[in-house]
């Protein structure tokens, strides 16, 4: 399965972090992040469904999936791909949560400001070779 | 190591047994915002260093009295027996840091100490505008401090540091003079 686009979404809908794999060659430019962006509501509608922080497939574009991991704090962190598997995106987006609380914990980040650090950066994408292939 | 030194280390093991614990993660997570807020405040890497030196200096004043009466040492000989105190005693007391000491120079006026980790930098990544912020500047104030009060001027820097990239953390100090006991009175 190819896994497109990865967003973390602070709690005033503010983005912090993208990471964009592929984008498809006949589709306007930046139609992921449109896309990725336009499941914001269903997923604060399926946050008050459920107690689980992993909230599954939320939403769905034509062929694409859409599957959202909401913390405590209503940070989100969403994810745009083409098949489901669900074992490997709850692993992948359980670990990239627990990047963020490290990062939350350096005293030089502002809380809910864009996350510039190129580790992190690094990070998420060997997770993401590591959970979903290239 | 020597047996001096293995002895220090077992002072250094007991005094830590007997002293309080405080959650490092508490500790780790109020000096960052300590630190942070004095880079909001200052806004300049090498001066928040200065404040932070500053802050070590009347700290360690004070902690080289709790040392000496909660530690089991004896006098120190000479600066080597020093270094070896404020290594195995010192750092493994207060800290729980295991650190050693390395490069003492011929004449005994300078020596490197390694220290093995520092909680202060769990978590910690610093911002590329702070590249030059000696993060743990504190230490070498309090060395400086304590040090002062046993009558030894020294000056205390980072040779090394994890947080700027290096592969440990290093704190070099120089033995600048000793000092005179001070009397408060003058004979008549």
């Amino acid at each position: 399965m190819s896994v497109l686009t990865f967003i973390i979404v602070g709690k005033r809908d503010n983005p912090l972090y993208e990471l964009v794999w592929q984008m498809r060659k006949d589709e306007p430019a930046h139609l992921n992040q449109f896309v990725i962006h336009a499941a914001l509501d269903i997923v604060e509608d399926h946050v008050w469904s459920t107690q689980n922080m992993f909230l599954k497939t939320v939403d769905k574009y034509n062929d694409l999936y859409i599957s959202a991991f909401s913390t405590a704090s209503n940070v989100k962190l969403m994810l745009l791909h083409d098949s489901r598997s669900e074992d490997s995106i709850k692993g992948f987006l359980s670990d990239v949560y627990e990047l963020y609380i490290k990062t939350l914990c350096n005293p030089f980040y502002d809380v809910g400001t864009v996350i510039h650090s190129t580790s992190f950066d690094a990070r998420v994408k060997s997770l993401a070779k590591k959970y979903f292939g290239g | 190591m020597s047996q001096q030194a293995k002895n220090l280390q077992r002072a250094g093991d007991i005094a830590f047994s007997k002293m309080e614990k405080v959650n490092s993660e508490l500790l780790s997570l109020t000096y960052g915002a300590m630190v942070s807020q004095l880079v909001k405040e200052f806004e300049d890497a090498a001066e928040v260093s200065r404040q932070l030196e500053k802050m070590g200096y009347s700290i360690g004043q004070r902690l080289i009295d709790e040392l000496l009466a909660k530690a089991n040492v004896s006098a120190c000989e000479d600066f080597k027996d020093t270094a070896q105190t404020i290594a195995k005693v010192g750092f493994k007391m207060f800290m729980g840091i295991n650190a050693s000491v390395a490069n003492v120079n011929e004449e005994g006026t300078e020596f490197s100490l390694l220290l093995e980790d520092n909680p202060l930098n769990d978590f910690v990544e610093l911002p590329e505008h702070l590249a030059d912020l000696r993060y743990s500047c504190i230490y070498c104030g309090v060395i400086r401090g304590a040090l002062e009060m046993v009558n030894m001027r020294v000056e205390c820097s980072f040779a090394k540091d994890v947080l700027a990239g290096d592969d440990s953390t290093e704190i070099k100090v120089i033995l600048v003079d000793k000092l005179e006991d001070e009397f408060p009175f003058k004979d008549a």
